[in-house]
């Protein structure tokens, strides 16, 4: 059963009359709760072995017949796939809602490993715009660059790309970490809602434009902050948890992450800074 | 959506229509309305290419009379060529309503332009020593088997996948332009352009002429313009990223260059792949994995950026 908010309960933004007003199309009253376990568990996930290993060769296959593939054997029960000859194809490795580990021999097209919540993914080459957009759970590491909105509107999970990636990464973020070896273009961290992102190179202009909350570290020098961006201080914290994400990735901020630049919502919003830490979870 | 790809050679030719034609074909998914081929062969001295066209395919499909004009318009073209000095090497129909010619013409492009697209129905697609501009209805195989562009050899290519969006489904709307009227300069382009009608009038009051109401062929005109006053290729593509409003990529070609240029945005794509003997790019990684099967690395330009590469 999901708990619901009982309408009696007054929080702080109820005094300050902010639910008025009834939010329609989105699950408002519902809290998702770690107690209940289907939620970590979709009806159709399947078993997994890790040491079943297979590959799926891509020459002259089209996405969904590529897809296709990888499901049928993560159905059979396959722990770790290796897709070869990927040719950046576009919409590759999508909607992947199980636990497996995907090595993607070569470079994606856009939208790859978009919509997933679980797997592991290591890709060897390239990927295009919007990689691993709406990612909830999981790890993708891209060995070379990455393009544009990267990382989209990601819930969860760890996004590493190891090179330099294109504009607006991390848009819309909404959890997780985003990890770059390189330099971003302009507009990331746009609207950034919540997550942590890391940049090791330099930053484009309007770095964190918009943003209502989470976290930017750069490595590099930033061309400009976006409004709402503002630098802030960083406490011991998250200097422990960026040694050990960054090691965890075989990955070194240039001058030591003590000398990271840490970036934060500096904008007062009335409306959402007025809400109960778990009212934003509702929102977000 | 749109397509739009580019690739040249340095130092040397290549199969640059058959190189083209699979890269325009991998993008096919952002536009199967139209395809289009700016090919840049050896520069033919002393003579003048022009490609033609002296109605829309469409006209050619559903109409009546159209095709008793359509050798009356071409004998009108070359009537007018000859009285304004202009010598017919060759002239070769590509398809019913589409010719390419070879001139011996030392005479003002544009005044020829001007009196040669004063025939009803007659669109000069391009004019050039080394520039051969192709574009038609359908997606890249079907507009390459057309106009056999496969055995093409050249320097350098741009080309163009469209899916209409602000203006018709037809010839005068596709990609690529040519920047009228200096020879061998052609533009593709991805994106909108907010303040066309701005830059239109403003040029159009300069004697400039518009074919087309597609907001792309304002970037082949304004790059014409800044070039006739002075201005370096690189110089005024650097000026249009500053000058033109909206989203956009563009690709722009002349006899010896290719050169890029990026929104300051950067919100349409744009994948390049540089070695010391070739520069691919195109809107999508997929285009330049047609021509190179195995693993290249690639990057995205960032915003605002302005590319231009020599073929030598």
């Amino acid at each position: 059963m999901a708990t619901t908010i009982h309408p009696s309960s007054k929080t702080q933004s109820h005094f300050l009359g902010l639910h008025t007003e009834q939010l329609g199309g989105r699950t408002q009253q519902r809290f998702f709760s770690a107690e209940e376990v289907e939620n970590f568990v979709y009806p159709w996930s399947m078993p997994v072995d890790f040491d079943k290993q297979g590959e799926i060769d891509a020459t002259g296959l089209g996405t969904q017949a590529i897809n296709l593939k990888l499901r049928d054997m993560m159905s059979q029960g396959y722990g770790h796939i290796v897709l070869k000859n990927p040719g950046a194809k576009p919409g590759l490795a999508v909607g992947i809602l199980n636990r497996v580990n995907l090595t993607i021999d070569g470079s994606l097209g856009y939208f790859g490993c978009g919509l997933i919540d679980g797997p592991n993914i290591r890709i060897t080459g390239r990927v295009g715009w919007s990689c691993a957009e709406n990612m909830m759970a999981g790890t993708v590491v891209i060995e070379k660059n990455a393009g544009s909105t990267f990382g989209a509107a990601i819930r969860g999970g760890d996004l590493v790309c190891r090179g330099d990636v294109g504009a607006r990464t991390g848009i819309d973020m909404k959890g997780g970490t985003i990890i770059v070896g390189g330099r971003t273009g302009a507009f990331s961290g746009f609207m950034m809602q919540r997550g942590r992102m890391v940049i090791l190179g330099d930053a484009g202009k309007n770095l964190g434009d918009s943003m209502y909350d989470g976290t930017i570290y750069v490595g590099g020098s930033i061309m400009s902050l976006g409004v709402d961006a503002v630098p802030a201080e960083m406490n011991e914290h998250e200097l422990a948890w960026l040694e050990r994400k960054l090691d965890l990735y075989g990955l070194e901020a240039p001058k030591g992450v003590k000398n990271l630049q840490k970036i934060a919502a500096g904008k007062q919003l009335w409306n959402y800074d007025n809400l109960e830490p778990a009212e934003k979870k509702l929102v977000l | 959506m749109c397509g739009i790809a580019g690739l040249i050679h340095r130092g040397k030719s290549g199969a640059i229509g058959e190189e083209m034609t699979a890269m325009l074909e991998a993008l096919k998914h952002r536009g199967p309305d139209s395809t289009g081929f700016a090919l840049y062969g050896q520069p033919h001295d002393g003579e003048l290419i022009m490609r033609l066209k002296l109605a829309e395919q469409e006209e050619t499909r559903k109409g009546f009379d159209i095709h008793k004009k359509l050798p009356e318009r071409r004998a009108e073209v070359d009537r007018r060529l000859r009285e304004i000095g202009a010598t017919i090497v060759s002239s070769e129909p590509a398809t019913e309503y589409a010719y390419r010619y070879s001139l011996n013409y030392q005479g003002d492009n544009r005044k020829l332009a001007d009196y040669v697209e004063d025939v009803e129905g007659v669109e000069i697609l391009s004019l050039g020593s080394g520039l051969e501009l192709i574009k038609d209805l359908g997606i890249a195989p079907q507009v390459a088997d057309q106009y056999r562009l496969t055995g093409f050899q050249g320097t350098h290519a741009i080309g163009h996948t469209r899916m209409a969006t602000e203006s018709d489904v037809d010839i005068r709307s596709a990609h690529p332009f040519w920047a009228y009227p200096f020879a061998d300069v052609s533009v593709v382009h991805n994106g909108q352009l907010t303040n066309y009608w701005v830059g239109r009038r403003a040029l159009e009051r300069r004697g400039h002429r518009f074919m087309s109401n597609c907001d792309s062929e304002l970037i082949a005109v304004y790059l014409a313009d800044r070039v006739t006053r002075g201005a370096t290729l690189e110089d005024a593509m650097r000026d249009s990223v500053e000058e033109l409003d909206g989203v956009f990529t563009y690709v722009v070609a002349t006899s010896d260059s290719l050169g890029m240029a990026k929104d300051v945005m950067a919100a349409k794509p744009m994948v390049l792949y540089e070695s010391a003997d070739l520069v691919a790019l195109a809107s999508e990684e997929v285009a330049i994995r047609s021509i190179f099967p195995k693993e290249i690395d690639t990057f995205d330009p960032y915003e605002g950026e302005v590319r231009v590469w020599k073929t030598h």
